[in-house]
């Protein structure tokens, strides 16, 4: 078995702010990530409001922390599923691609991913018709007519930039009301490309070998209606990947961890940072303060408070 | 203009048709340096690193360069529509192409299932 100080669940910018201090601190740190690392900023075309730089790629803002904390000595192991954990015990162990891991702090970093829809046809049109990324795949449907699903800031701002390409941009949404900022709802109903079909929700979308309509149903009044477009564009915000941690720690009833505001959790040892973590606001900034206090509170864990030691 | 990646790059058809005329198996990622596309790339470097598969020649393409035409124009793509567009060939012909992002699992599984 393998023995670390602390590990790191998630290569996320929380997990990656976390390594990078306690690495440097001399701590010995794994971090393992169940993709390719990087979190939901890999997922960011452009950061324009990191401070101290200038306008970047997620991606490239991603590799820097990574490079940073790898520098340092942290350990990562990408695209590792975790298979067991226990999480009460002293020394914590976790097991993730048939190697078992033990330390004395755990930091759970695993951020999010984007909620889907869930139906079986959203699956099938994935890359023929069915996009998360506007600014990836937009350029696929110019002068054509596509949907937008979602009603806060993702959708609201991602339909206005759509128009640039799409013929006609239809927003579908859940409620009568939506829930992004008011500059943002002003910007896609000032718009003449867009057009609004509310209190509704998607029931199959269409098509064989790409996608043709989507199927929609009012809660309203229950009449199901065709659109006939050749994309759909789904923002209907993310998910805490927490499912590994239902039984452990505590969450709350949006499935996120609840920490205190050093942010440990109910286990003591365990701590949490970034998107999982029950809290209002979630930026890239946000989830570096959160690594950074989560990484402070497991040295204090492991060594006593000492604020000298990092 | 380039990938920021550590693949090696494609850069012509002509260079593409050499590489699949030469090689058993070639896996190429044709994309941007999009939200879709990097953890591609990312999955792809780590699979040419690990050495396991070494039967494999892994490389990227620019979507927006007109010499991947190649690519864009196969039949197999006709009905693409994301970023990025990712195919595998057996003996110089198209024996998969995915569109989108695809996860470390999905590669693996069709790089097992055609080479």
């Amino acid at each position: 078995m393998k023995s670390y100080d602390a590990i790191i669940l998630g290569a996320g910018p929380a997990g990656l702010t976390a390594g990078i201090y306690l690495s440097r601190a001399k701590q010995k740190v794994l971090i393992l990530d169940s993709g390719t690392g990087g979190g939901q900023v890999m997922l960011t075309h452009a950061v324009a409001n990191y401070p101290g730089m200038p306008e970047t790629f997620g991606y490239k803002l991603a590799s820097g922390m990574k490079e940073q904390a790898v520098s340092f000595g942290c350990e990562i192991l990408t695209n590792q599923e975790i298979s067991a954990m226990d999480l009460k015990s002293t020394d914590k162990t976790i097991t993730a691609g048939g190697e078992t891991y033990k330390a004395a702090s755990v930091i759970v970093a695993v951020g999010g991913k984007p909620r889907t829809l869930g139906l079986e046809s959203e699956k099938r049109f994935q890359g023929t018709g069915i996009s998360y990324c506007a600014t990836c795949d937009g350029d696929f449907f110019t002068g054509e007519d596509i949907v937008v699903i979602g009603g806060g800031n993702s959708a609201l701002e991602e339909a206005v930039s759509l128009t640039q390409y799409a013929k006609s941009v239809t927003i579908v949404h859940q409620f009568d009301h939506f829930q992004g900022y008011a500059h943002a709802i002003k910007a896609a109903d000032e718009n003449p490309k867009i057009s609004f079909i509310m209190e509704s929700v998607v029931e199959e979308f269409l098509g064989d070998e790409a996608l043709t309509g989507v199927k929609i149903r009012s809660k309203k009044t229950g009449e199901v209606t065709t659109l006939k477009v050749t994309g759909v564009f789904i923002f209907i915000g993310y998910v805490p990947s927490t499912e590994p941690f239902a039984d452990i720690l505590e969450l709350n009833n949006r499935k996120e961890i609840i920490t205190d505001e050093d942010m440990a959790t109910n286990i003591p040892g365990v701590f949490a940072a970034g998107d999982v973590r029950a809290k209002k606001f979630r930026q890239i900034t946000t989830a570096v303060s959160d690594g950074t206090i989560a990484a402070l509170g497991a040295m204090d864990y492991m060594h006593g408070p000492d604020p000298d030691k990092l | 203009m380039t990938l920021d990646t550590n693949l090696k790059h494609v850069t012509s058809g002509a260079e593409l048709n050499e590489l699949i005329t030469e090689n058993e198996n070639v896996m190429v990622c044709c994309g941007r340096m999009g939200p879709m596309c990097v953890p591609v790339y990312a999955v792809m470097e780590e699979l040419e690193k690990s050495g396991e598969y070494d039967n494999v020649v892994f490389r990227d393409m620019l979507f927006d360069d007109p010499e991947a035409a190649v690519i864009r124009n196969l039949p197999e793509c006709r009905s693409f529509r994301g970023l990025p567009f990712t195919i595998y060939y057996k003996n110089g012909k198209v024996a998969k192409a995915t569109s989108s992002l695809q996860s470390k699992e999905q590669v693996t599984s069709i790089l097992k299932e055609v080479f």
